[in-house]
């Protein structure tokens, strides 16, 4: 065979007409279907249709009853859990729109012309007379508008349209305020500050209470957030939420490896982490005791620790930032610092 | 039915037209033609001419899932407060009452709770998202499968990738508007993505959020997105989708008397706009009785959002789920540029992978016309088998796909099947590279070996099952040939010829531009086609035929007959066949 496919442009050629090896036998013949053939049968079909139709409407009905008749809120939980007002409005609206559709599509194939017809293609690209007549057009168009004799016109045109899209960008500017521009150590805000501080008390999360060390038995581990926290309202609250959780575990002092530098990082074998994922700030929560590995459920980083919150498994690059420890007067574990590290994901801007 | 515009010229002549009391719809026709020449445009349109076959009802799952998308997501829009300010929920819903949660999740309660028929439109529009998108990517394998997407469709395989990337932004950016703590922690993910992006990302962060994460602008802007932005491309987008459609006119399986100059089908009006239409009421119906009786999304269950908590199995809508499962398993590498961190643990599986998937999607109808040099128009479909290298292309990449979206649930895979997730996730680091290497392999060949079968059954006929002695003992199973009409369809495919560079030199031996590449380009069609089985030709026949024939003179006991048992197997004319038992 030697028929090259860039040979022709459209359609099969005569070619490989000549080639086939069965020729076309045609559309088969039209086969009569029962319900063309005996009225009866038709008839039966019709009164299918039209039940159809009517039971739809019989549906209709009784979703507006079930509208009426259930309420919402008081029975969220009846009905397998489902609600009775949702489960009999869905099956009534569900059921009159299947029996709409179900009986057109009856009377399409049991009653409607079942003729196919043929239509012929034509290729998809203009004729050539077309094209000639539209390139003439175009050009005569770009001729009387001067737009190549005129180049001046042309490209400060382009200048300017390029420019004014520009503005739209600008004016996005306002969305949002640069990481820079919200940074505040005082208040723990921007990127690298929590309202973590030295000598901030560090309170159980949900109710506030202090923790003292004696109180955690080795093993323990509890979520946490700084004093002050639910002082905070709205945004303030949620950003502060997003970043200054930590979890307080204690192990024993022995199992610790501290990182340098963090000797005196923990108390009593109780050391603190901050609860965000390193990956992409999921709240880490799940604490395996034996391994001291605690585990993140959305895409399972795991850390170690009593090794410096070390990734031994999953996706995460950096360890959890550690919260330097200390004991106050009254016994209660408070922080010597903010994080020295940035919280959460990586970012472009936080060194390395 | 068609509509007389012969009035049209009177119309503009200097007397006024008199018509004869028209009927009343002729006259309100006649009203809409005047103004909008309905009767020219409708002219080719209304009988316009439809292929049936069951794989064409694919994409209008996904058109009227978008429908009822629309018509749910209106209602939605009616009852729900894109608000992030902070209220104390009173609803109807007891065991959060009393709870700090957003103005969205709250009026989504409410829309749960406190508005009849409010949930069932929420789960009928989460249902049907889910169908919207299954569908699309469905109908996109059925369009690669069957090389649907050849000339002159390219373009439109395209606009469905892109329908299929909004459709997915368009997903998530809805199931995070409720503000609960599942969605919740999507958008947390989200917002390290961007951080991850060199230079820019806490730029981009800051920008999206209106501030440090989470701010109170993200759900007003991602509801906006939701019911305005993106929609309106789709629209958009679907318009122009359903208009290629309607110029190519729909492609063809080929039989008798079906070629690539003409389609063969019901014409639009009526058989093909009640089945359609009809079929619209039957998506519409199955998406209410899914919406009353599966529950979707209860937000009530996970409660509002808090970014101190998280519960395991956190994961995306399932169409979120394969870039989440790259996310699983890839190593935790970040390296270091200019001091800055390069966090390739998130960009490769978010920000490139997928962004790269969808590029090799929308560039393969390209690449395989580059290959095959081939110029002309399509429009007969052609079976999975007969396009083995295409075929195994596909089935590689979903397998590349199904194996990341299973990742993206190792954990509950840990859980249900009691094993471990570390070596879950060491197994689908290599799986994702081995698996869609094994899977290209055993298609191509599996679809080779069909197209074997195919020309065994043009050849010598189908197997009958009848086994026959002969004299010198030899036993062989008897074939009889298959009708013309089926031998026909199995014969209607294009001989294909790899490509060959025209010239590779010029009178000078002088190496014609695009030489290697041209080199690449033929080796890469040799490739695609070289172990394809080719139709035999007119004479391969014949002479199968004949052969055919002498061994028939064999068995020709049963000539005119079929065996026992295959008498009504519908290869056989019914009359005069009995069961050979009862007249000899």
């Amino acid at each position: 065979m030697s028929i090259k496919p860039d040979d022709h442009t459209t359609g099969s050629s005569e070619l490989e007409k000549v080639s086939e090896p069965i020729a076309d036998p045609g559309l088969p013949a039209h086969t009569w279907r029962p319900t063309d053939v005996d009225e009866r049968l038709a008839k039966r079909a019709e009164r299918q249709v039209a039940g159809l139709f009517g039971l739809s409407a019989v549906f209709t009905i009784l979703f507006f009853v079930s509208y009426f008749a259930f309420k919402v809120g008081d029975n969220w939980n009846v009905s397998g859990g489902l609600g009775s007002s949702t489960v009999a409005l869905g099956l009534t609206l569900g059921l009159a729109l299947l029996c709409i559709g179900i009986g057109i599509i009856q009377w399409a194939r049991k009653l409607m012309a079942d003729h196919e017809i043929v239509e012929m293609r034509h290729p998809a690209r203009s004729s050539d007379e077309d094209r000639e007549v539209t390139v003439a057009a175009l050009n005569t168009g770009l001729e009387e508008s001067g737009i190549g004799r005129r180049p001046l016109i042309r490209n400060s045109l382009f200048g300017a349209i390029g420019v004014v899209a520009l503005a739209p960008i600008v004016l996005l500017r306002d969305l949002g305020p640069t990481p820079s521009q919200v940074e505040d150590e005082e208040e723990g805000k921007g990127l690298e500050h929590t309202i973590w501080k030295a000598n901030v008390r560090v309170v159980r999360d949900v109710v506030g209470t202090p923790i003292r060390a004696a109180d955690l038995q080795v093993g323990d581990l509890v979520n946490a957030v700084p004093d002050g926290l639910f002082d905070l309202e709205g945004v303030d609250l949620q950003v502060q939420k997003a970043k200054a959780p930590v979890i307080v575990v204690r192990m024993e002092p022995d199992e610790i490896t501290p990182g340098r530098g963090r000797e005196d990082w923990s108390v009593e074998g109780i050391v603190c982490y901050s609860k965000i994922c390193s990956h992409v700030g999921c709240p880490i929560s799940l604490y395996e005791r034996t391994t001291h590995h605690v585990l993140c459920p959305c895409h399972q980083s795991t850390f170690d620790l009593a090794d410096s919150a070390r990734v031994v498994f999953g996706p995460a690059a950096r360890p959890l930032p550690q919260l330097p420890l200390a004991v106050d007067a009254e016994g209660f574990l408070v922080a010597q610092s903010d994080f020295t590290e940035p919280v959460g994901p990586s970012y472009w801007g936080r060194g390395a | 039915m068609s509509i007389d515009t012969s009035r049209v010229a009177d119309s503009n002549t200097t007397n006024a037209a008199t018509p004869k009391k028209p009927a009343k719809a002729g006259a309100v026709a006649n009203w809409a033609d005047e103004r909008l020449g309905l009767g020219s445009m409708m002219k080719k349109n209304l009988r316009k001419v439809f292929p049936d076959h069951w794989s064409f009802m694919l994409g209008e799952i996904a058109l009227w899932s978008f429908v009822v998308l629309l018509l749910t997501g209106v209602f939605l829009t009616l009852f729900f407060d894109p608000s992030m300010a902070e209220i104390d929920y009173q609803g109807s819903y007891d065991p959060l009452r009393g709870v700090e949660m957003s103005r969205s999740m709250a009026s989504t309660l409410d829309i749960s709770f406190d508005v009849r028929g409010g949930l069932l439109m929420r789960q009928m529009h989460h249902w049907a998202a889910m169908i919207f998108i299954a569908s699309m990517m469905i109908h996109m394998m059925r369009v690669y499968f069957t090389g649907a997407f050849r000339k002159p469709r390219e373009l439109n395989w395209v606009i469905g990738c892109l329908l299929l990337l909004l459709g997915t932004l368009e997903g998530f950016t809805g199931y995070s508007l409720p503000d609960d703590l599942l969605s919740g922690t999507g958008v947390r993910a989200a917002d390290g993505f961007l951080k991850a992006t060199p230079v820019v990302g806490s730029y981009m962060s800051f920008f999206l959020f209106g501030g440090e994460f989470p701010g109170d602008s993200i759900i007003p802007r991602l509801y906006t997105i939701h019911i305005l932005l993106i929609p309106g491309l789709l629209l958009g987008l679907i318009a122009a989708h359903m208009l290629l459609l309607v110029y190519h006119k729909h492609t063809q399986w080929p039989g008798p008397g079906r070629t690539e100059e003409n389609v063969v089908g019901f014409p639009m009006l009526p058989v093909y706009a009640a089945k359609a239409g009809g079929f619209f009421f039957i998506v519409f119906g199955a998406t209410a009785v899914m919406g009353g009786l599966l529950t979707i999304n209860p937000v009530w269950k996970f409660g509002p959002y808090d970014p101190t908590k998280v519960t395991a199995g956190s994961q995306p809508d399932w169409y979120m789920g394969w870039p989440d499962g790259l996310l699983r398993i890839i190593p935790g590498w970040e390296t270091t540029l200019f001091g800055e961190p390069i966090s390739w643990n998130i960009m490769l599986p978010i920000l490139i992978v997928p962004p790269l998937m969808l590029t090799v999607l929308i560039l393969l109808p390209f690449i395989e016309a580059w290959i095959t040099g081939d110029k002309r128009e399509h429009h007969l479909l052609e079976r999975p088998r007969n396009a083995p290298t295409r075929t195994a292309v596909m089935v590689s990449l979903m397998t590349f796909y199904g194996l990341a979206w299973a990742a993206g649930g190792n954990d509950i895979i840990a859980i249900k099947l009691d094993l471990s997730i570390n070596q879950i996730t060491y197994f689908m680091r290599g799986a994702v590279f081995i698996g869609p290497a094994i899977a290209f392999y055993i298609t191509r060949r599996w679809c080779i070996s069909l197209q074997r079968h195919d020309e065994g059954k043009l050849l010598h006929g189908y197997e009958t099952g009848i086994i026959m002695r002969s004299a010198e003992g030899g036993y062989s199973e008897r074939h009889l040939p298959i009708s013309e009409a089926e031998a026909y369809t199995l014969t209607a495919r294009d001989r294909e010829v790899p490509w060959t560079p025209t010239a590779t030199t010029d009178e000078n031996g002088v190496a014609a531009p695009g030489g290697r590449l041209d080199g690449i380009r033929s080796k890469l069609s040799t490739l695609m086609y070289a172990d394809n089985i080719q139709k035999p030709t007119a004479a391969e026949l014949e002479e199968a035929h004949h052969h055919a024939e002498h061994e028939h003179a064999l068995t020709a006991a049963l000539d005119g007959h079929s065996a026992d048992g295959h008498q009504f197997d519908g290869h056989h004319a019914v009359e005069g066949e009995t069961l050979r038992g009862e007249d000899h």
